[in-house]
Parts: structure tokens; C-alpha cells; sequence
């Protein structure tokens, strides 16, 4: 059994008077990878937002509850959110690398943390892109614009500039839902060999997706939480008809 | 299947030939303008125009001699200027698009200020300038720190520049905010979810991105600034100086002021007028070519953002 990495008690998250979470409770595990899944606008991305503290901001909002990551929770109000989201990390739905290059991009991170050490930002730079699996394509191009990379390049780049800043969990929004299925296959790879290191969590609109990379997936619907199980569970046998309806595609 | 239609054919040819001979027209007649002012500004001060003209003080009741002091007048008004407006504009423009939240009432404030400094009448900046810089500000340091005797309660260099900054700090922060506004939101959200301060994310994301911006924004105040007269006409330009100005405190000549100058108070207007043409062409080709650095600037700039690091 793995030890718990993240545990939401009795989330609630309104925008204005707007609820747009109502009251989540939920179990992340370490090392495993946890897709969240539901209709568009069911609050699965505002949820994955609470974890790494990226709803901060937006003005006119308001968090109940608690969110523990290794028993802290991290609306505590002495938590530091610049080190919070260095230990959870964030990978956006468009891949969004700095119009810099791509040396530049990975040694973003470990800049603003103070290493300025050639040898060392070399040596951070070549294992990230290694553990992103874009090192073979970018390594004789490193002072190349980022922009220059193709779509799934550049959103590997953008994955192995979050790994350079070392987090322990990585938030994924919707990572290949802008990208052609070979490098939507590619990413999927990259989050098998991430999970034996970092705990990820994805959403995704892609039941095939969630189906493939996953080894928990929670359903929301309407700012709740339906139902979260191992994803074998709840793609054969879920225990909501509500879930059942929309992962057999009769809504959503 | 045909579509029907009620007007026939030929009036529907006609009405567009004369929709399009009409708006070409009018474009035509700003070609024209523009080259009618080129043309005359260039036949009548070409001549004029020399090495001696540019370098010299004028002689002879301004008749003859050159526009020396003016240009350098000029050149350091505008330099003042821009190391007091662009920082300063900076600055807000940061403030306005990074920390002031859209519906914040200082925010509104802040715009609706701006917007109404950009269209002030630019004579009610140099009246403000004096009563503000000179009479108030500038009296007030003499009386503190020079027991009254006059060197700082009078029309001076850095007053005018001052002043001149007042008026193109609007210019400033539209172009600067408006830059900062295009670079996405994404580049800010990627860099705090490495863990970037909200500072560090500006500097090394927002600033960086926004140059573009903040270039066009600096040119376009110059080229506003170097040609404006009624701002500097009470708070620190001079009919006619022997000598450059040696500090802040002294007054200095300015082109365009010269102009007025010369086509208005001069004793004898029809000869200094190869003069006046000339120093037209110098103002003209001065704020040309800034513009056309500006273009230059941000297209390389463009270049080099879309190629690489």
C-alpha cells in the first residue's frame, strides 16, 4: 500500500458568490498517477488549481476546507506559495515555454532558486531533458528559441522545466489535448517513467486517456466529486450510474 | 441556384467604383499632405542647410549664422525629459497591468487620470509647470536654501524638461501597459508555478517580453517632446542665448521654439526665412529618423524574440 501524498478535507472554492466546488474530500496516493475526469466546466481543473495554490490569482475568491500535502495544509496562513509550487509543479494545457531558449527555459527554475553555476545548471538542464525524453531532439539546438520546437516538443520542454525545479508532485491540466496523437502517445510514455519518481495528477476531457496512464480516477460533475476509485473500477464496474453514464458516453 | 437581387447590376458596379474612388481619394489627399509639407520644407531650407548652419550660433539678428544652441537646447530637454517620464511611466504602467486589481477604485482612478493628462491642452501643461515648478516648488527651494535670492524660482532647463515629461508620461503609459498586456497569460502563470516571486516573474518574464513596448513608448515621448513648444514657452525656453546652457538652472533654446521665434518676434521675417525653412527640416528630419529607429528597434526586436533567445 502506498502512503497517502494529498489529503482533501471538505473542499469548497467559490468565485464570488459563484460555488464552483462543493465540499471534496479526497485521498492522493505517492508515486501513483490520478486522473481527474468530468464535463467541461464540472470544476476538475479549479480543483487541480486548489492543489499548487494557481486560483491565488484570481481576484474575489474564496477556499474552505483543507488541502494536506505530507500532512500540511497548505491554506495555512504561513505557508510560503512561492514554495509550495516548487514542490508542486504545474504543466498547462497549451504548452507555454518563455520565448527563450531552451537552455534558458529548463534553467529557469533553478535561476530564481540562486544557481548560477555553469557546471551545475549544465548538469540540471541535461538530466531534466533526459527524464522529459527530449533530450536526443534538443540537444544540439540548446540555445535555439523554444518556440522553434513543435507543439509536443515544446510541451515536453515545458515538462522538464518542471522537473528542473525538483518537485515532488506535478499537476498536469489537460497536457496533450492540444497535440496529434503521436505526441499525445509520446506524452502518456513520459507520465509512466514520471510516476516512479514524482505523483501525478492529471485532467483530462479523454476517457482513453485516463483509462491508459492512470491508476486512480476521480469523476466530478457540477463542482462535486461523484465517485474516485482505482481506474479499472471505475471504467468497468463504477459505482455511480451517474459515472457510468458519462464514461459510456451518454453525456458530457 | 441564382440569388435574386432587387438593384440592378450596373448601379450595384457604380456604387462600388464610388465608394472606392471616394475613400481612395481621401487617402490621396494625406499622401499629398505630407509631401506638400516635405517638398516645401525641403526646397526652402536645403540651401540653407550646412555644416556652419547646424554648428553655429545665430548671427545678425537672427538673419544668418546657425541653430546650434537650439539643437542642443533641444537635445537636452528631451534627455531630461525621457530619464524623468519613462522610469516614471514604467513604473505605473507595471503597477496598472501586474499589481492594481481591474476593479479597484484607485486603480479606475489611476486610468481616468491618465486618460485625461493625455488630452490636456499642451499651453495648460507649460501654465502648470509654471505655477507648480517654478512659483511654488522652485521659489520654495530658494527661499529654504538660498534665503530668497532667485536660482531656482525661474524659467529653467530642468522646469521645461519637467514639465515636457508631464505631458508625454501619458504616451508612456499607454505604450508600456499596452505591451505588457500582450504577453500572455500563460508566460506569468508558467513562471510562478516554477516557484518565481511575483517580482521575479517581472522582471524576467513581463519586462523582458515588453521591451518592444517600452522602446516605442520612449521614441514616441521624444518625438512628441522635441517638437512641442507651449509647454516649455513659460517654464524655461529662451528668445536667444549667447551661450549654452551650463546647469539645470539656466534657460536653453529649443527648435521649435526658435521657430516661433524667428516667424513671429524677428525684426525683419522675410530674411531669416531660408532660416526658418531650415530649421524646420532639421526638426522634420530629427523626429523622422527617431521614428524610423523605433521601426527598426521594434522589428529587430520582433526578429530576434521570434528566432531565438
Amino acid at each position: 500500500m502506498k502512503d497517502s501524498k494529498v489529503n482533501v478535507k471538505n473542499l469548497s472554492f467559490f468565485y464570488g458568490s459563484n460555488q464552483a466546488l462543493k465540499d471534496i474530500n479526497m485521498v492522493i496516493l505517492e508515486k501513483q498517477v490520478t486522473a481527474f475526469i468530468g464535463p467541461s466546466g464540472c470544476g476538475k481543473s479549479t480543483f487541480l488549481r486548489t492543489l499548487n495554490r494557481m486560483n491565488d490569482l484570481i481576484d474575489n475568491i474564496r477556499v474552505e476546507g483543507e488541502v494536506l500535502i505530507d500532512d500540511v495544509n497548505i491554506y495555512d496562513k504561513n505557508i510560503d506559495v512561492v514554495n509550495l509550487r516548487k514542490k508542486v509543479g504545474m504543466i498547462f494545457q497549451k504548452s507555454n515555454p518563455f520565448a527563450k531558449s531552451i537552455y534558458d527555459n529548463i534553467a529557469y527554475g533553478p535561476r530564481i532558486n540562486g544557481v548560477n553555476n555553469k557546471k551545475k545548471l549544465d548538469e540540471i538542464v541535461e538530466t531534466s531533458l533526459k527524464q522529459a525524453a527530449i533530450w536526443e531532439e534538443a540537444k544540439d539546438r540548446l540555445h535555439m528559441s523554444a518556440l522553434s520546437l513543435s507543439g509536443g516538443q515544446q510541451q515536453r520542454i515545458c515538462i522538464a522545466r518542471t522537473l528542473a525545479v525538483n518537485p515532488e508532485i506535478i499537476l498536469m491540466d489537460e497536457p496533450a489535448s492540444a497535440l496529434d496523437p503521436l505526441s499525445t502517445a509520446k506524452i502518456e510514455e513520459l507520465i509512466h517513467e514520471l510516476k516512479k519518481i514524482y505523483t501525478i495528477i492529471i485532467v483530462t476531457h479523454n476517457m482513453q486517456q485516463a483509462a491508459r496512464t492512470s491508476d486512480f480516477t476521480a469523476f466530478f460533475y457540477l463542482g462535486e466529486l461523484v465517485e474516485m476509485d482505482k481506474t479499472k473500477t471505475i471504467f468497468t464496474n463504477p459505482g455511480k450510474k451517474q459515472t457510468e453514464d458519462y464514461i459510456s458516453g451518454r453525456f458530457g | 441556384m441564382q440569388v435574386k437581387n432587387k438593384i440592378p447590376v450596373l448601379s450595384r458596379v457604380v456604387k462600388d467604383g464610388v465608394v472606392k474612388s471616394l475613400t481612395g481619394l481621401t487617402a490621396l489627399v494625406i499622401i499629398f499632405i505630407i509631401v506638400a509639407i516635405l517638398v516645401i520644407t525641403i526646397a526652402g531650407g536645403w540651401k540653407s542647410l550646412s555644416w556652419e548652419f547646424l554648428t553655429q550660433f545665430p548671427k545678425d539678428g537672427m538673419t544668418r549664422g546657425g541653430i546650434f544652441p537650439a539643437i542642443v537646447g533641444t537635445a537636452l530637454m528631451t534627455l531630461i525629459m525621457t530619464i524623468a517620464a519613462v522610469p516614471f511611466g514604467v513604473i505605473t504602467a507595471i503597477y496598472l497591468s501586474e499589481y492594481a486589481s481591474e476593479r479597484s477604485i484607485f486603480a479606475k482612478t489611476i486610468r481616468f487620470a491618465v486618460k485625461t493628462l493625455a488630452v490636456v491642452p499642451s499651453i495648460i501643461f507649460g501654465l502648470f509647470g509654471l505655477g507648480f515648478f517654478i512659483k511654488f516648488v522652485g521659489m520654495n527651494i530658494d527661499n529654504v536654501f538660498y534665503d530668497g535670492t532667485l536660482r531656482w524660482g525661474q524659467p529653467n532647463l530642468l522646469w521645461a524638461s519637467l514639465t515636457m515629461a508631464l505631458l508625454t508620461l501619458p504616451v508612456v503609459i499607454v505604450a508600456v501597459e499596452e505591451s505588457i498586456r500582450t504577453i500572455p497569460r500563460d508566460m506569468r502563470e508558467a513562471s510562478l508555478a516554477l516557484g518565481a516571486t511575483k517580482w521575479q516573474t517581472i522582471k524576467k518574464v513581463v519586462l523582458p517580453g515588453s521591451l518592444t513596448g517600452i522602446l516605442t513608448g520612449t521614441i514616441l515621448a521624444i518625438s512628441r517632446g522635441a517638437g512641442e513648444v507651449a509647454p516649455i514657452l513659460f517654464t524655461g525656453a529662451a528668445y536667444y542665448l549667447a551661450e549654452l546652457p551650463g546647469s539645470l538652472n539656466e534657460q536653453f533654446m529649443s527648435l521649435g521654439y526658435h521657430i516661433y521665434i524667428m516667424s513671429t518676434q524677428s525684426t525683419n521675417v522675410d530674411e531669416t526665412l531660408p532660416i526658418q525653412f531650415a530649421t524646420t527640416l532639421v526638426l522634420l528630419l530629427l523626429t523622422f529618423s527617431l521614428s524610423l529607429i523605433a521601426v527598426i528597434l521594434r522589428y529587430r526586436i520582433r526578429k530576434k524574440a521570434i528566432q531565438s533567445s
